[in-house]
């Protein structure tokens, strides 16, 4: 694997940079992360910060919505903007000579953004739709309402709120929120590609380096969702989402866990695939993934099937879960491992992912982990080691949500 | 970057695109073959053939394809369109061999009946999985309405009733008639030698059978429609148009291009300033598609069902304005400056190479390098734009919706 260097950076302020220069590239991404996420929406307003992330883009600096836009395509810049739950995301990648004015324009969106009155309520009616466009979409809608039923409020929550939240926020609450939650401590800017430490450090310092700090915003808490549920629709396909426990991103285990979710989803060889899709001709679509918040983890499934074998699928999905403790395959973790071997080499070919990864880090665990700090993770894990993290976190007391014509007989 | 090809004794074309500075090799096998080649009694053969692929061949069990992808860490797939089936995998390159060999042998599939009955309930899952999403029900029907007569307008899925009907012999029948290496072209991007590659090809894919294939090519002339799916209970309708634009041969196809950025990008584009931008629409996009020896726009919009009549009205004024002034320079400098970018970014990835290495191999039996699209690319001109427009103006020569409204 080749050398990597990455170096990092925190201004006096508490911004984090990490950059990471890379050969043979003619391009460079960057991924900043804002304070400022859903977790801080004021309650019962769900969307607000997602209504921020769409109108902060509509004019900044000196220039308006469309001049904004304008310059960031003609630097080329390929860029999404979105709400996580602690931050909004800045992600834009381009050609490594363009980095420089393009980051100078997201100092502009992100520190002086006009929010003008005339652009809210755009802002407004794109989320909007975009809700009433998820009703029409049952997985997606699974996905959304699983979570819910999964974290506890504000984690479980959907970024962009409820049509009844969205109807609430005014464009007084959303500049509040703007003022309250986005701030330079605890900001992190990652930076991939061909790209020059000190310029970067010198050009973020000059942007970012008198942004002042502000408190810690408060968050409101509450219950997750019930553990059991079905939603009534009017589908072709019954929409089965399952929900575990597990251990989030910066546990000493995580690597385990990862391994654990891997035997079961890792690959086309993996388990669910293999006894739900290709032994049963169950579904087509079956999958399970290890979601994590900073503090703790899950295991989220979904599996889509016809009404008549839905409660089949659920039941062998239930199975294989559940049987993982009864042991592992010492060719099944091989496999593991040398997916993520490649997958580890062949994110070097592409600066988003690696800027998303960098920051990411930071985020999660206050640090960044090399290549080949993961590979050796990654090298390290045993089947009795992975075994002894399902014991310890069998898979058990599980979240189960469908949507469907018709509602399943959960065990 | 550096190119080569050459072709096997049974016609099998071999290119590739060999770059040292990458990590990975990509190596795909494009089928010129898709739901365009199959007759009514087969309908949806292609694509479930692509899926039988993965069941093995007389060598390899189902449970061995699956098993050796993920031993060598592969990231592969396939997929199957209207005129091509595309089986790919990117490994890294001391893989290549066993990876090569195994998409060579799979190639030539037992195709057992007692996996063709089992994966035949995978496929109608599959159609149930896409009738849940709305947008894919409003292409399909799309194509079929606006290709209708014409081989394009045949489904890609096939429906519940073609597939439930289809037989293995009748699999068996098309794959003989299709899989010839005459009809195959093996591209490969990346990180390695070329001797290798003709080597694993010389060694693996020598004795396919060669045989010629035939396709009607003919340019489509779409007869033009309306069809509206009424779903009561949906919040949102969906609503995609058609028009006939330049094919795969046509030199326009870089103008079409780079119209539709112009007009129909997700952002910056003239569609999402009038729609998206204030919210009138959740999505207003313009795509061009082009086809062996036809081609298309698509217009797609998603909007509240009680928007839809003025929404489809500002999308006409725009495409009018378009067709009778033309586009600005200033449009044309920006869209070049995304597109550039675009073709940068995804050429650092072999996998980014492999779809237009083998897409314009296929399409033209033609190289095109990074340097050679990014060429184009500045060279295109207002006055190439025009003479698109005049030949292949903006419209909505065919509609359909899908959502509560019962028509439009």
């Amino acid at each position: 694997m080749p050398e990597q260097i990455i170096h990092t950076h925190e201004l006096s302020n508490g911004l984090t940079v990490v950059i990471e220069p890379m050969s043979d590239v003619q391009s460079a991404a960057f991924c900043f992360l804002i304070p400022g996420g859903s977790a801080f929406d004021p309650a019962n307003h769900g969307g607000t910060a997602a209504v921020l992330t769409d109108w902060i883009t509509r004019g900044a600096g000196d220039l308006d919505s469309r001049d904004l836009s304008n310059a960031l395509d003609n630097l080329g810049v390929q860029r999404n903007e979105s709400t996580g739950l602690n931050h909004l995301a800045f992600t834009a990648a381009t050609l490594g000579a363009n980095v420089p004015a393009a980051l100078s324009l997201y100092a502009d969106i992100i520190r002086r953004p006009k929010l003008p009155d005339e652009e809210f309520e755009g802002a407004i009616a794109g989320i909007e739709q975009s809700l009433r466009a998820i009703e029409d979409e049952p997985q997606r809608k699974l996905m959304i309402e699983l979570r819910r039923r999964s974290y506890d409020a504000p984690w479980g929550l959907p970024t962009e709120g409820t049509l009844e939240e969205i109807a609430r926020i005014t464009a007084k609450s959303v500049r509040a929120h703007y003022d309250r939650c986005l701030r330079p401590n605890g900001a992190i800017l990652g930076i991939a590609g061909s790209v020059d430490i000190q310029e970067m450090l010198a050009l973020v310092s000059e942007a970012f380096g008198d942004w002042t700090t502000k408190p810690d915003s408060s968050m409101v808490t509450g219950p997750r969702g019930e553990r059991v549920g079905h939603i009534d629709h009017d589908s072709t396909q019954t929409h089965i989402g399952i929900a575990y426990d597990a251990i989030e991103y910066a546990h000493p285990d995580y690597y385990k866990a990862w391994a654990a979710v891997g035997v079961l989803s890792g690959g086309m060889s993996a388990r669910l695939f293999t006894e739900v899709r290709e032994r049963r001709g169950l579904c087509y679509s079956v999958n399970a993934s290890l979601n994590s918040l900073k503090h703790e983890g899950r295991v989220l499934c979904y599996a889509g099937t016809t009404v008549e074998r839905a409660q089949e699928t659920l039941d062998v999905t239930l199975h294989e879960l559940q049987r993982l403790g009864d042991g592992i395959e010492s060719h099944e973790l091989e496999r593991c491992k040398a997916r993520a071997k490649s997958s580890l080499i062949m994110q070097q070919e592409s600066t988003t992912s690696r800027a998303t990864s960098i920051a990411r880090d930071w985020h999660f665990l206050k640090r960044v982990q090399t290549l080949d700090d993961i590979r050796r993770d990654i090298d390290e894990l045993t089947v009795p080691g992975v075994l002894d993290y399902v014991h310890q976190h069998p898979a058990r007391d599980f979240t189960v949500l469908t949507i469907g014509p018709n509602a399943l007989k959960v065990p | 970057m550096k190119f080569h090809q050459t072709k096997l004794a049974n016609d099998l074309a071999v290119i590739a695109e060999l770059n040292p500075a990458v990590h990975s090799v990509a190596l795909g096998f494009f089928v010129r073959t898709g739901s365009r080649d199959e007759t009514a009694a087969v309908s949806g053969v292609s694509h479930f053939l692509e899926h039988m692929v993965f069941k093995g061949s007389e060598k390899y069990s189902a449970d061995d394809v699956n098993r050796i992808f993920d031993e060598v860490g592969a990231n592969y797939n396939a997929a199957t369109a209207e005129e091509g089936t595309l089986f790919y995998g990117a490994v890294l390159p001391e893989y290549l061999p066993q990876a090569f060999e195994l998409f060579a042998n799979i190639l030539r599939p037992a195709l057992r009946q007692e996996d063709f009955d089992m994966e035949k309930n995978v496929i109608l899952e599959e159609i149930g999985m896409y009738d849940d999403q709305p947008s894919f029900t409003a292409y399909e029907n799309l194509m079929q309405t606006h290709f209708a007569g014409h081989p394009l307008g045949q489904s890609v899925l096939g429906t519940k009733e073609s597939i439930t009907a289809l037989s293995c012999d009748q699999m068996r029948a098309y794959h003989r008639d299709r899989y010839l290496a005459s009809n195959v072209t093996l591209a490969v991007a990346g990180n390695t030698d070329w001797s290798q590659i003709v080597s694993l090809a010389e060694q693996h894919c020598v004795h396919w059978p060669k045989g010629t294939c035939v396709r009607a090519t003919h340019e489509a002339k779409p007869p033009g429609g309306l069809k509206v799916i009424t779903r009561p209970k949906s919040q949102q309708e969906h609503i995609m148009q058609m028009t006939p634009a330049p094919s795969a041969q046509n030199r326009l196809r870089f103008a079409a291009e780079i119209l539709s950025v112009i007009v129909g990008d997700h952002s910056g584009s003239r569609l999402f300033w009038e729609l998206v931008d204030p919210g009138l629409a959740e999505a207003a996009d313009l795509d061009f598609n082009d086809y062996d020896g036809s081609g298309s726009y698509l217009t797609y919009l998603s909007s509240e069902p009680e928007a839809i009549a003025d929404n489809l009205a500002r999308i006409q004024a725009i495409f009018a304005e378009v067709n009778q002034h033309g586009i600005r320079e200033d449009e044309l400098e920006q869209a070049k400056n995304k597109v550039a970018s675009r073709v940068v970014l995804r050429s650092e990835r072999p996998t980014g190479r492999l779809s237009s290495l083998g897409g314009n191999w296929i399409n033209r039996e033609e190289y095109r390098s990074v340097d050679d699209d990014l060429k184009e690319l500045r060279g295109i001109t207002s006055r190439d734009v025009r003479e698109l427009l005049d030949i292949y103006p903006l419209g909505a020569t065919t509609t359909v919706a899908v959502g509560p409204l019962e028509s439009l």
